[in-house]
């Protein structure tokens, strides 16, 4: 067993895992923090893309032992303590981004790092093209984009 | 119309536990002292099980247990059913071979368990599974459904010869072929509709806990249809009688088709938590899936259409091989004969109609109903048959359409279908407006200047959903009712549960079923809840597929609503010393006709409770009403989807430049629901078009078996899609709401493809179209320039 510490969600957290726990396994089976999910086994799908030091990631990739002293942003940590959801969030709503849900945290989290790689204005080619990695089976992704052009939008503010 | 009340886009209720990471789903619920279960699954498609040694894997750390299918059989677990009788056209009954949920003697398709090991945790239980040793006979195999029952070709199951489950057929054979005689004009297509992987995003999972104490179990399961997985497994595979087994389907990460049916992981997960007295949890990965997952379509026809000089449609015909893999999967022969040549009359006014199918065994997953069913394969055998006919006959695709249309309602199709109510011309039309048809040449023009093609697909749909009238289903085959229950519970302070029979996962019930009781009963849309998917609290149901859940789960919650008001007029009769047959109910209050006395629902239902007004002689205190909804047709929704593409000369890549729906669904709840469902459809449409395809080798290896080798749409694989609506109601139901789930994944191959072969100037394509395939198309068939 080995062990790892990391920040996840702003608080730190400890664990003693078999070194080839991936660190989804870690979020959801040690921390039960269950709303990042595993889609596939090939790293095609996205459903679990969390934010490592602020970047995107696909958990389902990562080791967790590879964490050890970084800070975790999953979907549980996005909206403000008070309970406000993120603007991203707000969006997935409001355009009706989301189905199953079962894509959803993923394609979120995916979403903050185009708004960050990309800025706040940003294109419906730029969307579709920057969503290569995350796998939507529900929406045809018509409101999923239109919900990441209104959130990248809304963060501006 | 209230706020949020019937027609309005409401904004979904689900979303926030979702966009907040606190859905529920199967894998996220955890039993205190929880085991994995880890499938050893057959790596060759067709084999003789000699011996299984699980000695080793026994002794490897954190394993429980590790049971087989000889264990299996000898405590009498029954076997997997399906559940739909098909006779063949000599009135012999379908041949269903046993389907175990651990294979004993023989397994297959590459995929089939043989053995499952119950370990601490998941990777313990995978490196115990590389210790079971498994001794194969390989045997041949047969993948292809075209060869599948060719003399000399492998057996799969003994007691099917020729491994063909039924020779059915529909129609009057002797009046199509004088009606061939007699035509003007034949167009003859062949046709394979390609084998698709449903690949909802969630993965399949299943969680047993045994309750020693009551000697009862509940499972938590990735379902769409909880009551019949209950009722299925208690009846058929006998693991336990249905008052002691619960089943609970909580969130459910997308479903289309794919979790209806009755999997061998469940019974297994079910039996094994008995017998290591733990709970058992397995959850699919990706990979699993590819193997076990009902797939999809698989479907070989031959289809011709019959027309007279006037471009009038005489008769149409088709002889199909469906493909239902190695065991029969729950609905599987329903989907190839009852779901599909029903609808072979597609918007058209066919006198003469004539199908054949033969099913068929092979060493593949099996195949069931996937979004569509059925109705995907009929569409596009009809929509290809007029558009080529269309273009052999010099006339314009939409004028050959509009001379078939069907214009008076009721009408009887010759393949038992009433339609009730349609406007296809006004569907038709819209779209011709919306997708700017008009100056589609100008747009060819221009392509054509970048040296592109350019091409126009239409496809003018119908499907029968609402599924679908008792008695009609049962002198068809079918084993069950496919009626609808619900339960309105009316609480003291007023506030709302229904309980339904349906189930969602991805649909938005708990918002659209809430805009019903908020408008009905003129109460806040927050005030109500939406309880589905646990058998424990739903008095019972059939679940959610065939886009049923509008047309017959809510028409059940009318009912119940219904009686709701009836017995509120009582209580609100002796609040106001009225007789009942005085009193009106309107946006929430409850009015002496001709007074201004009046009291609000609210009230009602705590003097419903508190019985102070009323003895239990005149009245039963409590405000609960339950229904059971059986509709009396099946409904029709139908519509035009216009697709129009751009296709690179130099690498054969197609660009969808524009899609037009215009759908006609009759009573629509909710808009933005409405239209989230037809965006999905559509994208799975697409994918089948021109991106997905399962693909086995000569072996039976399933080529496509991840995410890496199975092409799912992606969002630069699409582009933005133009909805419109529009509406004549159903009148077989209350609401007169027709249905929306499907009506995408069945409209969109044949726009895709009529596009497609509009601009390659070539009908010789195949499905998917892929880059690859419309090169070689172009090479083999190349273009006028255009």
């Amino acid at each position: 067993m080995a062990k790892v510490s990391m920040t996840v969600n702003g608080k730190a957290v400890t664990g003693d895992v078999e070194p080839r726990t991936l660190l989804v396994q870690f979020l959801r089976e040690n921390l039960r923090l269950t709303g990042t999910h595993v889609g596939c086994d090939t790293s095609q799908c996205g459903a679990c893309v969390v934010h490592i030091d602020g970047i995107a990631a696909k958990s389902c990739t990562t080791l967790a032992v590879q964490c050890e002293g970084q800070s975790i942003t999953t979907i549980e940590g996005l909206a403000s303590p008070d309970g406000k959801l993120h603007p991203m969030q707000e969006a997935f709503r409001e355009n009706h981004g989301l189905q199953c849900g079962y894509c959803t945290p993923g394609m979120i989290m995916a979403a903050l790092d185009i708004v960050r790689r990309n800025g706040n204005s940003l294109d419906e080619h730029t969307i579709r093209e920057q969503l290569d990695g995350n796998i939507c089976r529900c929406t045809g992704y018509h409101n999923i984009v239109k919900a990441i052009e209104a959130g990248a939008r809304a963060m501006a503010k | 119309m209230t706020a949020n009340g019937i027609g309005a886009p409401v904004r979904r209720k689900e979303d926030f536990r979702f966009i907040t990471g606190q859905g529920q789903y199967t894998d996220d619920v955890v039993r205190p002292g929880e085991t994995r279960a880890v499938f050893v699954r057959s790596p060759h498609a067709h084999a003789k099980i000699k011996k299984i040694d699980v000695a080793a894997a026994k002794k490897m750390p954190g394993v429980v247990d590790v049971l087989t299918g000889a264990q299996l059989a000898t405590d009498k677990v029954g076997n997997l059913i399906c559940g739909w009788m098909i006779h063949s056209k000599d009135g012999s009954p379908m041949k269903m071979a046993p389907h175990p949920a651990l294979a004993a003697s023989t397994v297959n398709h590459v995929g089939d368990a043989v053995a499952v090991v119950i370990a601490e945790t998941t990777a313990q239980g995978k490196d115990a599974a590389e210790k079971v040793v498994v001794d194969y006979e390989v045997l041949p195999a047969v993948v292809d459904p075209a060869k599948a029952q060719a003399k000399g070709a492998p057996q799969i199951h003994a007691d099917v010869p020729n491994n063909t489950i039924y020779q059915w057929h529909l129609g009057d054979q002797k009046a199509v072929e004088a009606a061939f005689k007699a035509a003007k004009h034949v167009t003859k297509l062949d046709i394979v509709n390609n084998r698709l992987v449903p690949n909802a995003m969630e993965p399949r999972a299943a969680l047993a806990d045994y309750d020693a104490g009551n000697d009862s179990l509940t499972l938590w399961n990735t379902s769409q249809n909880p009551h019949v997985a209950r009722l299925v497994i208690s009846a058929f595979v006998g693991i336990a009688p249905e008052h002691k087994l619960r089943v609970i389907a909580p969130d459910v990460g997308g479903g289309f088709g794919s979790k209806i049916f009755i999997y061998p992981e469940e019974v297994v997960c079910l039996w094994a938590a008995r017998k290591v007295k733990r709970p058992v949890k397995w959850t699919s990965e990706r990979s699993e899936a590819f193997l076990t997952d009902a797939h999809g379509r698989d479907h070989i026809t031959r289809a011709e259409l019959a027309l007279d000089s006037n471009g009038k449609i005489l008769a149409l015909r088709a002889k199909t091989i469906a493909n239902l893999g190695a065991y029969m999967s729950t609905f599987s022969s329903s989907v190839p004969t009852y779901l599909y040549a029903t609808l072979l009359s597609g918007q058209y006014d066919i006198p003469q109609i004539y199908c054949e199918v033969d099913a068929v065994y092979t060493n593949t997953v099996p195949v069931d109903a996937y979004r569509g069913a059925g109705r995907p394969e009929a569409t596009f055998v009809v929509e290809r048959l007029v558009e080529v006919a269309a273009r052999q006959l010099g006339l314009d695709p939409t004028d050959l359409r509009k001379r078939n249309f069907i214009k008076n309602f009721p009408h009887q199709t010759p393949v038992i279908m009433a339609y009730d109510a349609g406007d296809y011309n006004a569907s038709l039309k819209k779209a011709i407006e919306l997708a700017d048809v008009k100056n589609f040449g100008k747009r060819k023009r221009e392509s054509a200047r970048h040296g592109k093609l350019r091409g126009i697909g239409y496809s003018t749909y119908i499907e029968a959903c609402g599924i679908a009238p008792s008695q009609a289903v049962g002198s068809l085959g079918a084993g069950v009712g496919l009626w609808e229950s619900a339960e309105v519970r009316v609480n003291p302070t007023g506030s709302v549960e229904v309980l339904t029979g349906t189930h969602a996962h991805g649909q938005g019930h708990e918002t659209t079923f809430a805009q019903l009781v908020s408008e009905r009963l003129g109460i806040p849309f927050e005030s109500v809840s939406i309880v589905h998917g646990d058998t424990d609290k739903v008095q019972f149901g059939m679940g959610t597929y065939g886009s049923r859940s509008g047309a017959v789960g809510m028409s059940a919650i009318v009912k119940a609503l219904d009686k709701i008001e009836a017995k509120a007029k009582k209580v609100a009769g002796f609040m106001m010393e009225a007789s009942e047959n005085d009193i009106e109910f309107k946006d929430g209050k409850f009015t002496v006709k001709g007074t201004d006395k009046s009291v609000g629902f609210g009230d009602v239902a705590l003097n419903a409770y508190i019985a102070h007004k009323f003895t239990g002689a005149e009245l039963e205190p409590g405000l609960k009403e339950t229904s059971f909804y059986d509709p009396t047709n099946f409904t029709f929704p139908a519509g035009c989807h216009i697709c129009e593409v751009e296709i690179d000369q130099e690498t054969g890549k197609t660009e969808i430049a524009n899609w037009v729906a215009v759908d006609d669904f009759g009573t629509v709840i909710n808009p933005m629901i409405v239209e989230g469902q037809v965006h999905g459809g559509i994208a799975q449409g697409v994918g089948q078009a021109l991106l997905e395809g399962a693909v086995y080798d000569a072996n039976g290896q399933l080529v496509t078996g991840s995410l890496m080798d199975y092409t799912m749409p992606r969002a630069h694989d699409l582009p933005s899609f133009h909805v419109g609506l529009t509406e004549t109601k159903s009148p077989s139901n209350p609401l007169g709401i027709k249905g929306c789930g499907e009506a995408g994944a069945i409209a969109a191959p044949a726009a895709v493809i009529n596009a497609i072969t509009d601009a390659l100037g070539t009908e010789d394509i195949a499905m998917p179209a892929t880059a690859n395939a419309v090169w070689q198309a172009m090479q083999k068939h190349p273009p006028k320039a255009a």
